[in-house]
């Protein structure tokens, strides 16, 4: 008490970032503290903003695809999806059945490769170096099968409207099983190294928590509030693709804290990797796009009905041409899209040899043509690997989306921060941080 | 066309005049409200038994002065209701020159963010925010971006008067 008297002590204010080792991407937070207790935190965003929104109103429907890579850059493909589903729900189309599967596979893969990122980091930072390693390793499997099937690893740019840009590469089931059995071995290992490691589960346990009412209130979505005990989940809600075809559990902590977060991820892993396997063993087999079924005719066939002027229907059917003329190997990607012709891109076979083709491509892809939904508004959601991932869009019947608007899982949890930290330990910041795996191109957009 | 989902239906019944529209485009229901009825119609949302809309999922705005609508500005909010698996979209209009209306920070804290990011980018007053600057820019910005008088391709450095850079 009297040391207590003779020292005047005052709050400290530091800041936290921009530019902090433990600021994944970057952002400020700025805290009062008391000693080692947090007495305020004001957390400041914003330093990732690019103007996405204002970019997809400048550029056509296709234009924004490669934008919507940036957003989740840990697991682009899902935030690729949840673009395409939107601008499919404004046209009011329905893609392939084998396109659903492909897009399922692939979503799940990018979770999982998020998952591990998100929690091999957030173990780093507590020095779990070991864990880190494992982890990444395990995800680099993951980012294999994703340059097998769309030939890049982060700006995937995967997704077509009314598709997706290639089928599934030859020997990709079996490639995925190879790395789903390396990754369950990791996930025991790490299993092994954390879940009961008393260094790990005393940072982690009762930390950050943050009460089921308020996580409702400031609108959580994903591991977070499921952690917090709310099995809320849009793969079950409302499904979309094939997800209600397929069996899942959705894992749910009780405390909210980082631990459950933590178990919630690692449990949520093992479900995708569930529903890979289950995908890769229902998905429809063969060329997708039925309809072109009995629709192919000989292009010399084609050619004499167009010089005669027969040509009603003619845009329907696809040239069948010699397998050498340069381009053919790609028309199976082709077959993954939706027939629609004023949405999906022609064959390129078709394109080269035929005026309609040419013309279908043409009308596709220049100003002021393309794809034209009707006037409306349509909101679409996916589950991102944090949370609901929706896109709110407004179409005003030109080429160009009048409004493109994210919302993003990690704004709310970031809204969210001060309350995890405040009342807690300088040093918990940087786990609690870690738990909401802030992703900067979603949240600043 | 389906039977019109219970929520337009509560609504409609509790707030009749204050209901400029409503439609089911694409299976999304939306309901365009005056103003004044914004605050009333959130707290019927999140409280009434059959709705239960706990969730405020979003909130955002559309500038429609490249169209023809009229008044030129609309609030759009998206609420999810978890035990009966609905969603719902609100629409405000404003008009240009008297850009306020409630916050809804007093019903649900997550709106402070999502009202942030409106302000800084439409210029949209809520009444009653505690906090109301901008969140993605920097406080010096000039203009709201996301407004279509807005030119895409404009640059704003931070440089300030007199200064070096």
């Amino acid at each position: 008490m009297i040391v207590e008297k003779a020292i005047k002590t005052q709050p400290m204010v530091i800041q936290l970032g921009p530019s902090h080792p433990a600021m994944h991407g970057t952002i400020k937070i700025v805290v009062e503290l008391d000693g080692e207790v947090v007495t305020r935190a004001d957390v400041e965003i914003g330093y990732l903003h690019r103007a996405f929104e204002k970019h997809c109103e400048e550029g056509t429907y296709f234009q924004a695809i490669p934008y919507t890579d940036r957003l989740n850059y840990v697991s682009p493909m899902i935030c690729n999806f949840g673009y395409g589903m939107g601008v499919e729900k404004l046209l009011g189309i329905q893609v392939t059945e084998r396109c659903e599967f492909i897009r399922l596979i692939m979503s799940e893969i990018s979770r999982v490769s998020d998952h591990l990122t998100s929690v091999g980091a957030s173990a780093m930072e507590l020095g779990a170096m070991t864990a880190f390693l494992y982890m990444i390793k395990a995800r680099e499997f993951f980012w294999e099968l994703i340059e097998a099937a769309c030939g890049a690893r982060v700006t995937v740019a995967f997704v077509r409207i009314g598709g997706v840009k290639a089928d599934l590469p030859e020997g990709f089931g079996e490639k995925a099983r190879r790395a789903i059995s390396e990754v369950r071995q990791t996930l025991k290992e790490v299993d092994g190294l954390l879940t009961k490691n008393p260094i790990f589960t005393d940072r982690m346990q009762g930390v950050g928590a943050i009460t089921t009412a308020d996580a409702v209130s400031y609108g959580f979505t994903g591991p977070l509030l499921r952690a917090c005990g709310v099995n809320y989940d849009v793969r079950k809600y409302q499904p979309y693709h094939v997800y209600d075809r397929l069996n899942f559990d959705v894992p749910t902590g009780s405390n909210g804290d980082n631990y459950d977060r933590y178990l919630v991820r690692m449990q949520e892993i093992e479900q995708s990797l569930r529903l890979i396997e289950q995908a890769l063993a229902k998905i429809p087999p063969g060329p997708i796009n039925v309809d072109l079924e009995g629709r192919v005719m000989a292009a010399s066939e084609m050619t004499d009905r167009g010089k005669l002027g027969d040509t009603q229907g003619l845009t329907d059917y696809r040239a069948f041409l010699s397998p050498n003329l340069q381009g053919m190997e790609k028309s199976r990607y082709q077959l993954n899209n939706t027939t629609d012709k004023n949405v999906a891109l022609p064959p390129k076979e078709s394109v080269y040899t035929s005026i309609e083709g040419l013309m279908n491509h043409f009308k596709l892809v220049m100003l002021g043509h393309g794809i034209r939904p009707p006037q409306g508004e349509v909101y679409s959601a996916v589950e991102g690997a944090n949370g609901e991932f929706g896109f709110y869009m407004v179409s005003d019947g030109s080429d160009r989306p009048y409004r493109v608007h994210v919302r993003a899982p990690c704004f709310p949890l970031m809204a969210a921060l001060h309350r995890m930290i405040e009342g807690g330990m300088v040093a918990d910041i940087v786990p609690t941080f870690g738990s909401i795996n802030m992703i900067g191109g979603e949240l600043d957009r | 066309m389906t039977a019109e989902s219970i929520t337009i239906r509560r609504l409609k019944e509790a707030f009749g005049s204050h209901i400029r529209e409503t439609h089911a485009y694409r299976g999304d229901d939306t309901v365009v409200i005056d103003r004044e009825a914004l605050v009333n119609v959130a707290t019927l949302l999140k409280q009434d038994a059959d709705l239960e809309y706990s969730f405020l999922i979003d909130i955002t705005a559309v500038d429609y002065l490249k169209t023809d609508k009229a008044p030129r500005f609309e609030v759009v909010y998206h609420f999810f209701s978890l035990p009966h698996k609905q969603r719902v979209r609100i629409k405000v209009p404003l008009a240009a020159d008297d850009l306020e209306i409630d916050s809804l920070v007093p019903l649900w804290p997550g709106a402070n963010w999502y009202e942030r990011e409106v302000y800084d980018m439409f210029g949209v007053r809520f009444r009653g925010h505690p906090n109301l600057k901008r969140i993605l820019l920097y406080e010096e910005f000039e203009g709201h971006p996301l407004r279509k008088d807005y030119p895409y391709n404009k640059r704003q450095p931070i440089v300030k008067p007199g200064g070096n850079i």
